[in-house]
């Protein structure tokens, strides 16, 4: 849902809409009367209120503080990739210098189920994939801790940059044609939302899970 | 024991928003709920009580500025545009359009102020004459009173800016971004005041 005060910008952008609704009521009003005005106030307040619903094409970044660290932080944003051999690779490369990581699954869940707010299945699901890949984090020597974040990857790393304040940040996706964050043009949208060095890894699990089952029978 | 008296205990971030901007938001919400009280007041007197003992409203022989204060609802809705000048121009390290943004803003605010105060003096009736007087000096005068509050606003913000203050990274131009949005809210609702008091 759309907050028309969330930034200066927006709070511009309702300016123009507030001005362009009223100008509409002044003139319904000044032609036919004051309950036909109300009439039209009220068909466009239920429209404006049908566009506050809707998503933003692009947000604004959100307004936080970075500020330089002492050790440089990683945030790492993954769902059933986390576990993949990939993805951990990238990790340790990239914090061979000491650098802190953050890793956090965001919570998927059905849409029926996110509506009846029935969200327990999906965090317990995401927690115990992250729980296996900071044991594998860990067992590869990068001191990395995790977190279950909101459903959609995009409030989970904004959520992310306003406490933890990341210096980059991974994204973790399967491959093309499999990815539904691709499909949903995730990365473009935090690219274009976010001042940050942004990493895509892609794992491809099953490529991953056949080649490791060929190496134990061989 | 010395610890806890030395300083307040560290702030609770759990709403994950910025605690100034929060501030702003909620701050907001509530001008919102005030607005609203007063403009109930004002469509009971209007439709409620009014049809009852008036012909027409405003009731005879009141008569109000309609195109005075069409002119200051242009000179306020310029205002919002260069509000935003000044904060687009600060994002771009223009120091020098973020200092002309917040000056012209707070001139065409202050001009807002005057004509308003003017409009009062020649209106030919007070807030003590009848219902539609006292609503329509309480809506128009407690928006007045929000655009005094954004003027001290922009006024503290523009003394900021002259002295070097703020930057192009968002956490540096807060002190521009906060004003601008209570800026756009008076703005706001001064359009629904002037629809609904002048022109509706």
């Amino acid at each position: 849902m759309r907050n028309p005060f969330r930034s200066e910008a927006e709070a511009f952008s309702f300016v123009i809409v507030a001005a362009l609704v009223f100008l509409v009521v002044a003139l319904v009003g000044a032609a036919f009367g004051g309950w036909w005005a109300l009439a039209a106030f009220l068909v466009l307040a239920v429209g404006v209120g049908v566009w506050m619903r809707s998503e933003p094409k692009v947000r604004e970044p959100a307004v936080w503080s970075h500020r330089p660290h002492e050790r440089r932080r990683i945030l790492v944003i993954a769902n059933e990739t986390v576990a993949g051999e990939a993805l951990r690779s990238e990790i340790v490369r990239r914090s061979e210098d000491g650098a802190e990581v953050l890793v956090v699954c965001p919570a998927l869940n059905s849409p029926l189920r996110h509506w009846a707010s029935d969200d327990d299945h999906a965090r317990e699901e995401a927690h115990g994939r992250l729980e296996a890949s900071l044991s594998a984090l860990a067992a590869a020597g990068v001191e990395a801790r995790g977190e279950v974040g909101d459903a959609d990857p995009l409030q989970a790393i904004e959520d992310c940059c306003r406490t933890y304040d990341p210096d980059e940040l991974i994204i973790s996706t399967h491959p093309p044609g499999r990815s539904n964050w691709l499909e949903r043009g995730l990365l473009e949208v935090v690219r274009a939302a976010y001042d940050l060095p942004i990493a895509h890894v892609v794992v491809d699990l099953e490529a991953e899970a056949a080649s490791s089952s060929t190496a134990r029978s061989s | 024991m010395e610890a806890h008296a030395a300083h307040p205990p560290v702030a609770n971030k759990s709403s994950r928003v910025d605690s100034r901007l929060l501030g702003i938001y909620i701050f907001i919400a509530s001008e919102v709920m005030l607005f609203g009280s007063f403009f109930t007041a004002y469509f009971f007197a209007r439709v409620v009580v009014g049809p009852k003992e008036y012909t027409t409203w405003p009731p005879e022989p009141f008569e109000l500025p309609v195109y005075l204060a069409l002119l200051n609802t242009i000179i306020l809705m310029t205002s919002s545009f260069t509000m935003h000048w000044a904060l687009q121009s600060i994002k771009r390290n223009n120091r020098a359009g973020l200092i002309a943004g917040l000056l012209l803003t707070f001139l065409l605010g202050s001009t807002f102020l005057l004509i308003q105060a003017r409009e009062y003096t020649r209106l030919g009736f007070g807030p003590d004459d009848l219902a539609f007087g006292s609503t329509f000096y309480g809506l128009t005068g407690l928006h007045g009173m929000h655009v005094f509050v954004g003027l001290n606003l922009l006024a503290y913000a523009l003394i900021r800016a002259v002295r070097g203050h703020y930057g192009p990274a968002p956490h540096d131009h807060l002190g521009v971004e906060i004003p601008g949005i209570y800026w756009h809210f008076v703005d706001v609702m001064w359009i629904v005041v002037y629809t609904t008091v002048y022109v509706v």
